[in-house]
């Protein structure tokens, strides 16, 4: 292929060397506006769409992408998350790449708070970082999609099989209107990760997996005077399904998605067991505190999966993949033979920081003007396999991924509002209502 | 060797002890280092010498007792799991760290004698603050003249040991020897002072900030580097177990870079744990001559900001 660009050439001269070359070599049509970047300047536009931890660093690598951006509007339910997320935007910037003014311009009139603030934010930027709380990324990353803008999302993309379809579907509607929709399964861009998926051959034919999360957990937000059920629910998120899906689903995602990844595909059934025999106080919403699932796939391998929230315990977050010829240990970045013999050591030293690349990598096929990252569908299919346990550890059940996945399974609330109610709610004594296996039914 | 005594010991009672640590079965060894006057940095014509470790200078070091071991992490877990300290509250004077969000000792060992690490240079003092309550003896981390001083032992060749760098594997896990991953500490021979793994195993925080041209400024035999809430660059010594035996050199002169915390995806990012920084470690030290009280809140106002 001819090399129409050289790299100095700007984004607008890449605009008129498209439609010179309409109809030619780029099979690609540019459909959206946003391809365009129609603004008065070559600078795209990125509005942050939840303002916690995760959505400012996810914020600040967008902009340490070496590509020509700025982060133009924010939104997040809360006035203080997304004033602290400016403040620390400020001084990261001021530490480490510089050039405030250029990279960060999000006067007062273009922070948005409440429920709705994301759709005006969205309607501003040329992509969107979606950082908010999982049970959220259905209905943002649908209308960013309707807004033609391009998408970076955290994982998990959904917490109910309802989510998981409405992914789906904007992910079609992605793929036609081409833009780029980066998920945040990071390990997809880690270069040992990367390295040991093109040697999986060397184990032969995948047979069975191991999939560990376990650690002490993470934090608690206590209720205030004054809040509303609703907006106690929004602060200590992670103990709510409708938000947070449980921890299977908000971290294990990630060992999960791996054995996806290796296996070329999802689980067909889980069973499994949990409980919260620890972490069990009213402060902990709903969530379990530990998750054992058996995974099987469609030609008939295993992935045991576990996951434990409890401090004290022995630490573990790692995959393993076990072939006909050998095994592939991820954490340790090697595979061995079924005697032990080492015959591939990925050298640690030229790990990259995943985060970053994740950044990188959709960045630079923004500013090229390329249509390369379509990583929504993998998203929603690994959101789903962690669902497909949580819903076998709370029944009991042997679940089916098809029944599963169709079963409309919606736990979301009615209306979302400070003062509506949520879909959970506790009883007189503080406590929420808890899935107990073998009376908890799904189908 | 023994160094020249410059401030003659003011207690009859300055020999190694064994400090018990409240709420726990586990002591650390404490040994004493003798005042005295040495060089800092290496000769110009030292195997491996970068120009940061130069020009030499003629330092004058006080008496002090400096931990034997690295710290462990069974030590450093007795802090992390009192429950009468808070947790990660940004008022208190004292605080615990935030639970690591991944296995920060990546499965090398946790319990039993292992090495404490990755944690960053505010939480290892934030471990001395803690001590000070808990033991009402000042404890802290080592200025960068002090580490050398203690390591070198009177020596002036590149290890402790002689300039033979073959002879490392009797003192030290680093690169050639370590599998990759740190020992349970004081399994090497130590230095002459009574000091295990001041070579490899840990690369080991001081408590001074970084400064590549620092022994330039050092006039009056005296090594006075200000105390600096800023987060980076803060200077290591010792080498470590990933570290080839040229950066295990008395005088080489390591410092912490913002690199060590990248893999942290939140921001803002901890202070308390580094995600990439699984070779560094802890070793404190107490000035024979303790502060007054007032100098010790001083102090941990000054590099904790609380």
């Amino acid at each position: 292929m001819n090399k129409p660009f050289s790299g100095n050439n700007s984004r607008r001269d890449f605009v008129k060397g498209t439609s010179l070359l309409a109809g030619g070599i780029l099979a690609a049509p540019l459909l959206s506006r946003a391809n365009f970047f129609s603004g008065s300047d070559d600078t795209i536009k990125i509005a942050v769409v939840g303002c916690g931890g995760r959505g400012t660093g996810a914020a600040m690598q967008a902009l340490s992408s070496k590509q020509n951006v700025k982060i133009v509007a924010m939104a997040d339910a809360f006035k203080d998350n997304l004033d602290n997320c400016h403040k620390s935007l400020t001084e990261e910037i001021n530490n480490s790449i510089g050039e405030l003014a250029k990279r960060l311009d999000v006067p007062e009139e273009r922070r948005f708070t409440g429920f709705d603030g994301y759709q005006k934010a969205i309607a501003l930027a040329d992509v969107v970082i979606l950082a908010t709380p999982p049970g959220f990324r259905p209905i943002h990353f649908a209308e960013a999609i309707k807004q033609g803008k391009h998408v970076f999302m955290e994982k998990p993309v959904a917490t109910d099989p309802a989510g998981v379809q409405s992914v789906l579907a904007t992910a079609a509607i992605a793929k036609q209107k081409k833009l780029n929709v980066v998920v945040g399964l990071q390990r997809h861009y880690q270069n040992s990760y990367r390295e040991l998926f093109k040697r999986k051959d060397l184990i032969g034919d995948i047979t069975s997996a191991q999939a560990w999360w376990n650690n002490d957990g993470v934090w608690v937000r206590p209720r205030k005077y004054n809040q509303t059920e609703m907006e106690y629910q929004m602060r200590n998120w992670y103990y709510f399904n409708w938000l947070c899906g449980d921890h299977i689903t908000e971290q294990h995602i990630h060992n999960l998605d791996v054995i996806n990844w290796f296996k070329g595909g999802h689980p067909v059934k889980a069973q499994g067991l949990g409980g919260r025999q620890v972490r069990n106080g009213k402060e902990n919403g709903e969530i379990f505190d530990h998750h054992f699932v058996e995974f099987e796939y469609a030609d008939g391998s295993i992935l045991n999966s576990q996951c434990r929230h409890i401090p004290g315990t022995m630490s573990k977050v790692d995959e393993l993949l076990v072939g006909t010829k050998g095994k592939i240990f991820c954490g340790a970045a090697h595979i061995k033979d079924h005697t032990g013999k080492l015959i591939y050591q990925y050298d640690t030293k030229l790990e990259n920081n995943p985060y970053q690349t994740e950044h990188d990598e959709l960045f630079a096929a923004i500013a090229k003007g390329e249509y390369k990252y379509a990583d929504a569908e993998n998203g929603a299919s690994s959101t789903m396999t962690s669902i497909l346990g949580r819903m076998a550890t709370y029944s009991g059940q042997l679940i089916e991924w098809d029944k599963a996945i169709n079963s409309g399974i919606d736990i979301h609330p009615k209306v979302y509002d400070w003062n509506a109610a949520p879909p959970v709610l506790p009883n007189a004594d503080g406590y929420y209502p808890i899935a107990v296996p073998g009376v908890t039914k799904y189908f | 060797m023994k160094a020249s005594s410059f401030i003659y010991a003011q207690e009859n009672n300055f020999i190694s002890y064994d400090q018990p640590l409240a709420g726990s079965n586990l002591r650390f060894k404490m040994v004493p280092i003798q005042g005295g006057d040495f060089f800092i940095g290496s000769a110009e014509n030292e195997k491996g010498r970068n120009t940061d470790e130069g020009p030499q200078k003629k330092i004058t070091i006080a008496p002090f007792w400096m931990s034997a071991y690295e710290v462990t992490r069974d030590e450093l877990d007795v802090f992390l799991k009192d429950e009468s300290t808070s947790q990660n509250v940004s008022v208190d004077a004292i605080t615990r760290p935030s639970p690591q969000y991944v296995d920060l000792s990546w499965g090398m060992g946790k319990e039993g004698g292992y090495p404490a690490n990755s944690m960053s240079q505010y939480a290892a003092i934030m471990y001395c603050k803690w001590l000070y309550q808990k033991t009402k003896i000042f404890y802290r981390l080592p200025t960068e003249a002090e580490w050398e001083y203690a390591c070198k032992a009177g020596t002036t060749s590149a290890y402790f040991f002689g300039n033979n760098a073959s002879d490392l594997d009797k003192y030290a896990w680093y690169e050639k020897n370590s599998e990759n991953r740190f020992h349970k500490v004081g399994t090497k021979l130590p230095n002459p002072w009574g000091l295990y793994d001041m070579l490899g195993n840990m690369t080991e925080w001081t408590l001074d900030h970084y400064d590549a041209s620092a022994f330039e400024k050092i006039t009056n035999n005296e090594f006075k580097v200000a105390p600096s809430l800023v987060k980076y660059p803060k200077t290591l010594k010792g080498g470590s177990f990933l570290d080839p035996a040229m950066d295990l050199r008395s005088s080489k002169r390591i410092h912490s870079d913002p690199i060590w915390n990248r893999r942290d995806p939140q921001i803002p990012k901890s202070k308390w744990w580094l995600t990439e920084a699984k070779q560094v470690g802890i070793r404190l030290i107490r000035p024979l001559n303790q502060p007054t009280e007032e100098e010790i809140k001083q102090f941990f106002k000054a590099y904790l900001n609380l």
